[in-house]
């Protein structure tokens, strides 16, 4: 007895469906009553809205498919302008029936030429008496475009006069889409996040064909034991049960254990996998790299994840301009003549600073400061005289483009330039060790 | 131009050829305001073929380098690809979301030297891998749009050069350049890979013996930590969704670190890649290998004196870590060099510069005459020598050919002597002499080595070296003198290895004497027991062990110690000292670094501080404290503005510049008596004024009315 119900689809194509898509039964139900027969009109525009890998694109696809619906399907990220998109969506439905695989090329600027083109070619694929479906995927990018996309294509229906439907995939909520003008209210729907329980239904459905169902929901209910509290990407999840299933298999192969031996098994994994999420979960090592360490079932310890490559060499001055800069950032601009006078006297933090400097300027992040400020606390710092050459200024520069400062507001080079030090703590220190400065002697939240 | 013609209408002019005006205009730059009896045209010549060789050899070097980097990549390359051609399982490959392969290339700071190596990398990609590589800059791709453009418009030229015959239809694509998305781009590689396949097998075999079959299309992006973030996300999540329609791969080039790649890419983005990492050598190694064979080396007879060669390595190491700057400074110094130095003609290999010298000038030889290390040479001669060499030219050049001969065989020994000393200098703790051979060489090149503090600590250091570690020393440098070109070490080659046979003598004999000595005092400790005597005993062997004559080993230490050292003291000689040196060695450091390390703030208040520097107009010549009223009006402008505050008041301004300006005409009582400033000198003042604020020292205020703000502080 299938979970769906409906008097347009044979049963088989039903169950077939039901097959196809678990754990979204409900979402799938409440999408074929809407959508009704094929000749009947649907709500003009459907926002269906749900956590990424919850299954929007994958159900959608799968169901106008297997129902054999006439449909379009567009990705606005890969579609950045409008005229691409628009140009998209015409092509795949002049190929929507025709036979010619690619349809030929249309050139549509506007949405006014995209509506009447629409309209031509419903009349010459014969589609008037059908429903037919635009899907837009990553819907979110439609806020980026211009003004009257997202309006239009909600009242596409009424502006064309046929029978469409447009379906927007997002992952945020249709709060944060809403136009100002025009705007048509669509039927918005939620896709939940799969539970645990879905997740692991999900990915011990496709088991692989070598080794029994029970086997790898075995496998699947340690991996989700280890990972799930971490992620619940369901394509992610299914990439590290792949990688890892080898390993997994070892000791069946290798017939220490049998296939039912669980506590054995997970003995033999568990390591493993917390290893996997501190390395090629994080992108630390690449996906190839940790295969071939278990081929070669070596550990992964000598192998240096991205992040061990923290250091960075730079030239001399380089360093100390960066130093300058993290000062300059990171004390407020009136201390500086405590740091770097020699008679500065004693100043008492209490009574010297105003209320909001009382708090600590590593939490409130780094702060601009001028040209001048930069150079005079390096001419301070360095032991020997230093020129202000065309190469120190250049050096900056350079710093500017590394990223490891940022050039605040306009860049009036005549006007004062404003730069902030974007480098972290433990990267200065380091940076300082190298040239025997005792950084944190000069910092004042450190005082 | 002009025409012979008389009536009015256009006239064809065809230009010159324009080659041949610019190589001689280069020779010219030498012989400008000289007469040609310095050779300058020679001159010229011996700097263009030394350059030659030099650039050529600085590429290989280049080349060298980076070998190991590029067949790694290559093979990560290969290795991606053949993924894609093979997915191992069929469940496998469902189940894995496919990734983009990625090498994070991390190659330092210095940037500038970045060109050279991706321009390198992408040639031997395009000759070994595949005909599709495009790189990219972020500069070129502020939107995704940018980057598609920019990415496909490389592919379709890079596809016109593969072969010829699809000409046609590249042009068609690339007209509608505007449509370019990646769906188009995956319809391109398709038609490409299509024709290739299809294409008459003579024609196959030929391209695919160069790149592989389905070549990978590889994106470079030169300059990771510039591109936005934005755009890098929106490339990667579009390209993930057609990887499978044609192989990708990325390169990242990295300055920095590749945290980067983390800070640039959020999760749901950087797992879509497969990165993996790939270092290329330090830049300090890099200088290193080039100093070793551009510097310290026999092959090219140009020489670098001390104070040159720290002022470039000064650069390399306290602003740019650029190597290529480095090489550009060394060039710069051989042209300079061969430009203010009309003996460089003799700079060259030493058979040609003894012709050159036959044929040399009457004003040439009195250049030599007048070199000052030549002139000590002639004082050292007796005093027939002496009239002779100064007033016969053929005399002269006959000494000449012999002082070059030994200037060369100087430079043999030198270098062979530099790199034993280093061999020493490096197993030492703490390196009183550097670590690096170009700090010993500095060290030798300026003055006496022996005369130095640092050298007195090397060798007391040196005399107490463990011998395990002194035999091996030795055998390095044994293999050093060997391997060198010069005869003349033979006898120290013998030399060194009677010191290792006797080591080994000595091996043998030790151990004896050591289980005697052990042996005994034990006994001894035996006997005593009662407390006094121990005591006693004790400090009796302590003693004897503190004034114990020195053992077989210590004197034969001692010995190799001298005998390094007599070797350091007789062939580390300065460069300075060196009869004729001025030939081989440039040395003027301060030309090179005002050209390559200026200082544009200090030249600014120089000339607008003191105008004589640069006008050398005589009356501009005053005293450093008063302001002339005959300077510019700028200057003067300046010179009151530096004394001002952070804030300006314009009227002051304007009455002290009347003032100054007026001095000059006298106490003319008219103005004085009026009060009001002459409508000309407010206008020259306005003038100036804004000539100061197009200057960057000054810039209009809104604090306060009529003032304007200082920029500027300190004395430059």
């Amino acid at each position: 007895m299938p979970n769906f119900e409906h008097p347009e689809y044979p049963e088989a194509t039903l169950l077939h469906l039901e097959s196809m898509v678990p754990c979204r039964e409900s979402q799938v139900s409440s999408l074929l009553s809407i959508f009704g027969e094929r000749q009947h009109f649907s709500f003009p525009s459907i926002f269906i809205y749900g956590h990424t890998s919850s299954g929007k694109t994958y159900v959608m696809q799968t169901l106008l498919e297997t129902l054999e619906l006439p449909h379009v399907f567009v990705n606005c990220v890969e579609c950045f302008t409008s005229r691409l998109l628009l140009e998209e969506i015409l092509t795949q439905l002049q190929s929507l029936s025709s036979e010619n695989k690619h349809g030929s090329h249309v050139p549509c600027d506007t949405f006014n030429d995209f509506v009447r083109l629409f309209k031509q070619e419903i009349i010459t694929q014969d589609l008037q008496n059908q429903t037919v479906y635009i899907v837009l995927d990553k819907a979110e990018q439609l806020r980026e475009m211009e003004a009257n996309m997202l309006p239009g294509f909600l009242r596409l229906q009424e502006m064309t006069d046929r029978n469409v439907t447009v379906i927007f995939l997002s992952e945020i909520v249709w709060e944060l889409f809403r136009p100002n003008t025009g705007c048509l209210e669509p039927f918005t729907l939620y896709f939940p996040d799969y539970s645990i329980g879905n997740l692991q239904k999900i990915l011990s459905h496709y088991h692989p064909p070598e080794y029994s169902a029970d086997f790898y929901a075995a496998y699947i209910n340690i991996l989700l034991g280890v990972f799930y509290t971490v992620c619940r990407d369901l394509k992610e999840l299914r990439h590290l049960a792949a990688l890892n299933f080898t390993k997994y298999c070892e000791p069946v192969v290798r017939g220490e254990a049998n296939e039912r031996d669980t506590r054995r098994l997970w003995k033999n994994i568990e390591s493993h996998l917390k290893k996997a999420m501190q390395t090629v979960y994080l992108r630390e090592i690449s996906s190839s790299q940790w295969e071939r360490i278990q081929q070669d079932d070596g550990e992964p310890g000598h192998l240096k994840g991205l992040s061990a490559h923290a250091h960075v060499e730079l030239p001399y001055y380089s360093k100390f301009l960066l130093i300058a800069a993290y000062l300059a950032s990171y004390n407020p601009a009136r201390t500086d003549k405590r740091f770097f006078l020699k008679h500065h006297g004693k100043i008492k933090k209490t009574n010297f600073l105003k209320k909001h400097e009382k708090t600590s300027n590593h939490l409130l992040g780094p702060k601009p400061f001028p040209l001048d400020r930069l150079l005079a606390i390096l001419y301070s710092i360095v032991d020997n005289k230093v020129a202000p050459t065309a190469n120190i200024f250049s050096q900056i520069t350079s710093l500017v483009t590394l990223q490891l400062l940022t050039l605040v507001g306009h860049d009036d080079q005549l006007d004062g330039p404003k730069y902030k030090c974007t480098v972290s703590l433990d990267f200065i220190r380091a940076i300082a060790r190298t040239v025997n400065f005792d950084i944190i002697k000069y910092l004042y939240d450190f005082l | 131009m002009s025409t012979s013609s008389v009536s009015k209408g256009c006239f064809v002019f065809k230009p010159s050829s324009k080659k041949r005006r610019i190589s001689s205009s280069t020779a010219d730059y030498f012989s400008e305001g000289k007469n040609d009896s310095e050779d300058s045209g020679l001159r010229f010549a011996t700097c263009q073929l030394l350059w030659k060789q030099i650039n050529s050899e600085t590429e290989k070097i280049q080349e060298e380098l980076n070998k190991q980097l590029f067949d790694n990549l290559i093979s990560f390359l290969r290795q991606s690809y053949s993924e894609f051609q093979t997915k191992k399982t069929e469940w496998m490959c469902r189940m894995k979301s496919s990734e983009i392969p990625t090498a994070a290339l991390v190659l330092g700071v210095n940037v500038t030297d970045h060109d050279v190596t991706f321009k390198s990398l992408s040639e031997v990609l395009q000759d070994n891998v595949t005909p599709y590589v495009v790189s990219l800059q972020a500069k070129e791709c502020p939107g995704i749009k940018h980057l598609l453009q920019k990415l496909m418009g490389q592919l379709m030229d890079c596809c016109v050069d593969v072969d010829s015959f699809e000409e046609e239809e590249c042009v068609n694509i690339s007209q509608k350049k505007i449509r370019c998305s990646m769906a188009s781009l995956s319809k391109w590689y398709e038609s490409v890979t299509k024709k290739t396949g299809s294409e008459t097998p003579s024609k196959k075999i030929t391209s695919s013996s160069r790149h592989w079959q389905s070549p990978p299309i590889v994106v470079i992006f030169k300059d990771m930590e510039s591109f936005t973030t934005k755009v890098l996300q929106d490339f990667i999540v579009i390209s993930s969704q057609h990887i499978h329609e044609f192989p990708l791969v990325l390169i990242f080039g990295i300055a920095t670190s590749p945290m980067i790649i983390h800070r640039l890419l959020p999760h749901s983005v950087s797992s879509l890649l497969c990165i993996e990492l790939f270092q290329s050598l330090s830049c300090k190694e890099h200088l290193a290998t080039v100093i070793d064979k551009l510097l310290l080396t026999t092959q090219f007879p140009f020489k670098l004196s001390e104070k040159v060669l720290q002022v470039l390595i000064n650069i390399f190491l306290y602003h740019d870590f650029s190597v290529q700057n480095f090489i550009k400074g060394f060039q710069l110094s051989v042209v300079e060099h061969f430009y203010s130095q009309p003996l460089s003609v003799l700079c060259c290999q030493l058979l040609e510069a003894k012709k050159r010298v036959n044929s040399l000038s009457h004003n040439q030889c009195e250049n030599i005459r007048s070199l000052p290390s030549f002139r000590r040479y002639v004082e050292s001669q007796v005093s027939e020598k002496q009239i002779a060499l100064l007033t016969e030219d053929s005399f002269l050049k006959e000494v000449t050919q012999t002082l070059l001969e030994d200037l060369h065989i100087y430079h043999e020994n030198y270098f062979t002597v530099l790199r034993c000393l280093h061999v020493f200098t490096t197993s030492l703790p703490k390196y009183p002499l550097g670590k690096q051979i170009r700090e010993l060489h500095c060290a030798c090149l300026g003055k006496s080595v022996w005369e130095t503090e640092e050298y007195g600590s090397t060798v007391q250091l040196l005399r107490m070296l463990a011998k395990d570690e002194l035999v091996a020393i030795l055998q390095k440098c044994v293999e050093i003198f060997i391997s060198s070109s010069g005869k003349q070490f033979s006898n120290t080659v013998e030399k060194l290895e009677e010191f290792l046979a006797r080591f080994q003598n000595l091996e043998i004999a030790e151990t004896n004497e050591v289980q005697d000595v052990s042996v005994l005092s034990q006994k001894e400790l035996q006997k005593k027991t009662d407390l006094y005597h121990l005591q006693k005993t004790l400090l009796e062997l302590k003693e004897s062990k503190r004034s114990k004559k020195l053992t077989k080993f210590e004197m034969l230490r001692f010995e190799v110690v001298d005998f390094i050292d007599s070797l350091v003291r007789s062939y580390l000689a300065p460069a300075e000292m060196q009869t004729l040196n001025e030939v081989v060695y440039f040395n003027t450091a301060n030309t090179l670094r005002e050209h390559l390390n200026a200082a544009p703030r200090i030249a600014l208040h120089t000339a607008l501080n003191n105008p004589y520097c640069y006008l050398k107009n005589q009356t501009l010549k005053s005293d450093v404290g008063c302001i002339s009223n005959t300077a510019p009006d700028i200057c003067i402008v300046y010179k009151l503005h530096l004394e001002c505050g952070r804030l300006i008041n314009l009227v002051d301004w304007l009455e002290a510049f009347s003032t100054v300006v007026t001095a000059v005409e006298g106490t003319d009582p008219d103005s004085v008596a009026t009060d009001q400033v002459d409508e000309i000198i407010h206008a020259r003042f306005i003038r100036a004024v804004s000539e100061l604020e197009l200057l960057g020292f000054i810039k209009p205020s809104k604090q306060k009315t009529d003032h304007v703000a200082r920029l500027t502080w300190g004395g430059c």
